[in-house]
C-alpha cells in the first residue's frame, strides 16, 4: 500500500500544474471561486483552450484524440483543475455522447460529430427525463414513429430538466419507437438537431432564481433515420453505458476540498463574539464532521480508481460515491450559509449573474450562499436521485 | 392545566385562515413579493381590520390583550400561508419593544395608530460584526444636551423601507461587547442623516441596510431606561423567536401536507410512490417533527408569557428554535427531495416554504447558537 503517486506521475502533476496556472484565465477562476453563473461563452472558451492543448477529452482513446492518460493522471488532472476552481467541461457532448458514438455510431456519425464536439462547436444537450419519467426513466412516452417514405423519424413528446438547452445545438435523445411488452426494449437513442421546426424550449426558473434547465417540446419533429445511434430498440442498454463513463469523478472531492478551504476562509473573516468564526468550538466541529466525511470518500474513491488501474470494471461503487459525494456536498453549501448569518438573506438576481458591482452587502461571498443551498438540494436528485442509488446498492452489492 | 386556546383565540384564528384561503394563493403572494415593497398594503389595512394588529397589545391601547398566546394563533397561519406582511416586524418586533419599554406617552402616541394600520414600526438591531450577540453593539449614541446623537450602521432590517419609524438599538455606554451600556431609540424614518440600502431577501421579503449619520433625536426618542435595554431586548427577542417557531410549525404543516399529497398522486413504476416505504417513513418524520415543534412552540409562548423566569423562558425558547433548526433537513431538503425535480423550482411553492424555513433558522439565532444558549443555562 503506497499513497504516493509514481515519479512519472509527479512529472506529470508539475505539467498540470503550470499549464493550469499559465492557461487558466484569471477572470474564469474569479467567476468560479465567487460562484458567479456561467455561461456558453465562458465553457467554450475554457474548452477550447484545452482543445488546443489536446487535454479536453481525457476520458477518450488516443485514436480518437484522447491525451492516453492512465486513470490515476486522469486523476491527477480533475485533482489539478479543482485546486484552482477550474470550470468542469460540459459533460454532454465529450464525456457523454462521444463515448457512445465511439461505442455504438456509424463512420458516418462519428466523422460528423466528434470533431466538433472536441472542438466545442457544437453544443449538444441531454433529452432523458420527461415530466412522467423521472426515477423511472424507462417509463418514457416520447415517440418517434417512421414516416411514409422511411426516411425520416416523427418524434412527438416532451422532455424536462434540459441543462443548458437554451444553449443547444444538438440533443441526444431517448425515445420510444415501438411499444413492447417490457417498457425498457422499445427506447432508441436518437440525434435531434435543437433548430428542427416544432422544437421549443421554455426555460425553468429554478429555487435561486436562475435560469439553468429548461423543458424541451417536440412537436412532429423531423429527424432523419441516419440520426439513429445503434439500432432500434438499442436506446436503453446505450444509456446505461453511458452512465458507466467516467464513474470516479462523480464523487467530486477536489471540488468539495476547494469548498471547504472557501468555508473556512469566511468562518475566518466573520466575527463571532469578538473572535473569528472559525474559533468556535461549535462551528469548528462542524467543519471536522464534514472534513471526515469527505476524507473517507477521497479514500474510497482512490480505492475504486486503484481498481480501476488494475483493470477491473468499476461496478455499485460509482453509487456509493454518488450519494456520499452529493451528502458532502450539500452538507458544504449549508455551512457556508451558515457561517454568514443574517447576511444569507440579501438575494440579488444581478449579483449572482455578474458579481458585485458596487458595494457588497455585508462579506461579499455571501450573496449567493443560501441561493447555492437551495440548487444545491438537486444534486441528490439529478442523475438518478439518491434513494435510486440506494436502491441499486441493495440490490446490486448486497443481493436484496 | 389547559392548553386549549380561547373561544377568541379560535374565531380570530378561523377568520384569519378563511382570508388566506380566499385572499392570498400562492400565485398573488408571488405578486406581492415582487411588487416593490414585498406585501400587500391592503392586506395590511385587513389585517388591521380582522384586529390581527392588536393580538399581543393591552386593551387600553386598543388591543385585544391575547399577548404571546395569542400570537402562536397567527403566526402558524403566517406560515401556512407564507405571509409576507411586516407583521413579524412591526407588531411583534416593534409594537411589543413599545408596549415594554416605552413611557406612556410613547405608548399612546405609537400603539393605537400600529394596531389601527396607520403606523408601522421596524426593529435594527442586526450589526455587522455581532453574528447572534445582541450584547455586541458598536453602533453609537452620544448624549449632547438635551438630545442624542446616533452614528453607525445596521444590517438586514426587516421592512424598514415600509416603516414610519425604526427603534434602534445604540451603544450608549461600555465596551463594544458588554452587557450595560445599550440604550434603544426610536427614531422617524425621515430624520435627517438617516438613509437605507433596500433590497429582496432570498425568501420573498424586503430588507435593508440602515446607516445613521449624525442623526440627532431628541432626549423622549429614549425607549426605556439608559444603559439598561438588553433585558428588554432580549425579552423582545424571545418573544419573536417563539413567535418565529410558531411560524415554522405553520410551515412545516404545508410542507408536510403537500409532500402527502404528491406522494398520493405521482406514480413511478407503475404505482403512485407514496407506496414506498422509505418514502413513507421519510413523511412520517416529517409529521412527527412537526407535532414536537408545536410542543416546544407552545412551550416557549408559555414561559415568555409568564415572564417570570428569565431562565425557563431562555431554555424553553432555544429548545424550540433547536427543533426549528433541524426541521430544516427533516422537512425542508426531505419535501424537496421527495418531489424531485420540481421541489427546486422557482414555479412550485413547496421551494418557498423551503426557503422560509432555512431561513428562520437564521433568524434570532441558528440551532447552533441556541444549542449552546440552552446549554449554557
Amino acid at each position: 500500500m503506497d499513497l504516493n503517486y509514481s515519479p512519472e506521475d509527479q512529472k506529470f502533476q508539475l505539467e498540470v500544474r503550470e499549464f493550469l496556472a499559465n492557461e487558466y484565465p484569471a477572470d474564469l477562476q474569479k467567476k468560479v471561486a465567487n460562484g458567479t453563473k456561467l455561461v456558453k461563452e465562458d465553457y467554450v472558451r475554457w474548452q477550447k483552450i484545452l482543445a488546443k492543448k489536446g487535454w479536453v477529452a481525457p476520458g477518450w482513446p488516443e485514436e480518437f484524440g484522447g491525451p492516453g492518460w492512465t486513470p490515476v493522471q486522469k486523476y491527477i488532472f480533475d485533482e489539478e483543475c479543482g485546486l484552482v476552481n477550474s470550470l468542469r467541461t460540459v459533460a454532454f457532448g465529450l464525456v457523454m455522447l462521444a463515448p457512445v458514438l465511439m461505442k455504438f455510431g456509424t463512420e458516418e456519425q462519428r466523422e460528423k460529430y466528434l470533431g466538433d464536439i472536441y472542438n466545442s462547436d457544437v453544443w449538444w444537450c441531454q433529452g432523458y427525463s420527461e415530466p412522467n419519467a423521472g426515477s423511472d426513466l424507462a417509463s418514457l412516452q416520447t415517440k418517434a414513429i417512421k414516416d411514409e417514405s422511411g426516411e425520416n423519424y416523427i418524434v412527438n413528446g416532451t422532455k424536462i430538466w434540459t441543462t443548458q438547452g437554451h444553449y443547444a445545438d444538438m440533443m441526444f435523445a431517448l425515445v420510444r419507437t415501438s411499444q413492447e411488452d417490457k417498457k425498457q426494449k422499445g427506447i432508441s437513442f436518437l440525434l435531434i438537431d435543437m433548430n428542427t421546426p416544432g422544437i421549443t424550449v421554455d426555460p425553468i426558473v429554478t429555487v435561486d432564481g436562475m435560469h439553468v434547465v429548461n423543458q424541451v417540446f417536440l412537436e412532429d419533429v423531423k429527424v432523419p433515420v441516419e440520426n439513429l445511434v445503434g439500432t432500434e430498440g438499442l436506446g436503453w442498454t446505450i444509456a446505461k453505458s453511458l452512465l458507466m463513463h467516467e464513474r470516479t469523478y462523480i464523487a467530486q472531492v477536489p471540488r468539495s476540498k476547494k469548498q471547504i478551504e472557501r468555508l473556512k476562509k469566511i468562518a475566518t473573516k466573520e466575527q463571532y463574539n469578538g473572535k473569528p468564526l472559525i474559533e468556535d468550538p461549535a462551528f469548528k466541529a462542524k467543519i471536522s464532521a464534514v472534513e471526515i466525511e469527505l476524507m473517507a470518500l477521497e479514500m474510497t474513491n482512490l480505492r475504486v480508481l486503484s481498481k480501476l488501474a488494475s483493470g477491473d470494471a468499476p461496478g455499485a461503487e460509482s453509487s456509493l460515491l454518488k450519494v456520499k459525494g452529493t451528502e458532502v456536498q450539500q452538507s458544504i453549501t449549508a455551512l457556508l450559509m451558515e457561517a454568514v448569518g443574517y447576511f444569507g438573506f440579501p438575494y440579488s438576481k444581478e449579483v449572482m449573474l455578474n458579481d458585485w458591482q458596487d458595494e457588497a452587502i455585508g462579506p461579499e461571498e455571501a450573496a449567493v450562499l443560501a441561493p447555492h443551498y437551495f440548487d444545491w438540494r438537486k444534486s441528490s436528485i439529478y442523475g438518478g436521485s439518491n434513494e435510486i442509488q440506494k436502491n441499486i446498492m441493495a440490490k446490486a452489492v448486497l443481493g436484496l | 392545566m389547559n392548553l386549549e386556546f380561547t373561544e377568541e383565540m379560535v374565531m380570530l384564528q378561523d377568520s384569519l385562515n378563511k382570508f388566506l384561503q380566499n385572499e392570498y394563493d400562492f400565485e398573488t403572494r408571488q405578486k406581492s413579493s415582487r411588487n416593490g415593497i414585498g406585501y400587500s398594503e391592503e392586506n395590511w389595512q385587513n389585517f388591521a381590520e380582522m384586529g390581527l394588529l392588536g393580538v399581543p397589545f393591552e386593551d387600553e391601547f386598543g388591543g385585544f390583550g391575547f399577548g404571546q398566546t395569542g400570537l402562536i394563533v397567527v403566526m402558524e397561519a403566517i406560515g401556512k400561508g407564507l405571509v409576507l406582511e411586516p407583521y413579524l416586524s412591526s407588531v411583534v418586533l416593534g409594537g411589543q419593544l413599545i408596549q415594554r419599554a416605552g413611557t406612556q406617552a410613547q405608548k399612546e402616541d405609537i400603539l393605537p395608530k400600529l394596531i389601527g394600520g396607520e403606523l408601522k414600526l421596524a426593529f435594527a438591531y442586526v450589526e455587522r460584526q455581532a453574528r447572534y450577540n445582541l450584547s455586541d453593539v458598536q453602533f453609537k449614541a452620544e448624549s449632547k444636551g438635551e438630545q442624542f446623537v446616533l452614528n453607525g450602521n445596521k444590517s438586514v432590517v426587516f421592512n424598514a423601507e415600509t416603516a414610519d419609524k425604526i427603534i434602534v438599538s445604540a451603544r450608549t455606554s461600555g465596551e463594544s461587547i458588554s452587557n450595560e451600556g445599550i440604550s434603544l431609540f426610536v427614531v422617524d424614518k425621515d430624520t435627517a442623516g438617516l438613509s437605507l440600502r433596500n433590497y429582496e431577501t432570498v425568501d420573498g421579503l424586503r430588507a435593508s441596510e440602515v446607516r445613521f449619520d449624525n442623526v440627532t433625536v431628541s432626549a423622549d426618542a429614549l425607549v426605556g431606561t439608559l444603559n439598561e435595554a438588553l433585558p428588554v431586548i432580549e425579552y423582545i427577542i424571545d418573544s419573536a423567536s417563539a413567535a418565529t417557531c410558531s411560524e415554522g410549525v405553520g410551515v412545516v404543516n404545508q410542507l408536510r401536507e403537500k409532500t402527502v399529497e404528491y406522494l398520493k398522486t405521482r406514480k413511478q413504476f407503475e404505482t403512485t410512490i407514496g407506496n414506498f416505504q422509505v418514502l413513507q417513513h421519510r413523511v412520517v418524520d416529517m409529521f412527527m417533527t412537526e407535532e414536537q415543534m408545536r410542543s416546544l412552540s407552545y412551550l416557549a409562548a408559555i414561559k415568555v408569557a409568564a415572564d417570570d423566569n428569565v431562565d425557563e423562558r431562555t431554555k424553553s425558547v432555544s429548545a424550540a428554535k433547536v427543533y426549528l433548526g433541524d426541521a430544516r433537513a427533516i422537512c425542508g431538503e426531505q419535501a424537496a427531495q421527495l418531489h424531485g425535480g420540481i421541489g427546486v423550482t422557482d414555479e412550485l411553492d413547496v421551494a418557498h416554504y423551503v426557503k422560509r424555513l432555512a431561513m428562520i433558522n437564521t433568524l434570532f439565532g441558528d440551532r447552533d447558537f441556541h444549542l449552546q444558549r440552552f446549554s449554557q443555562v
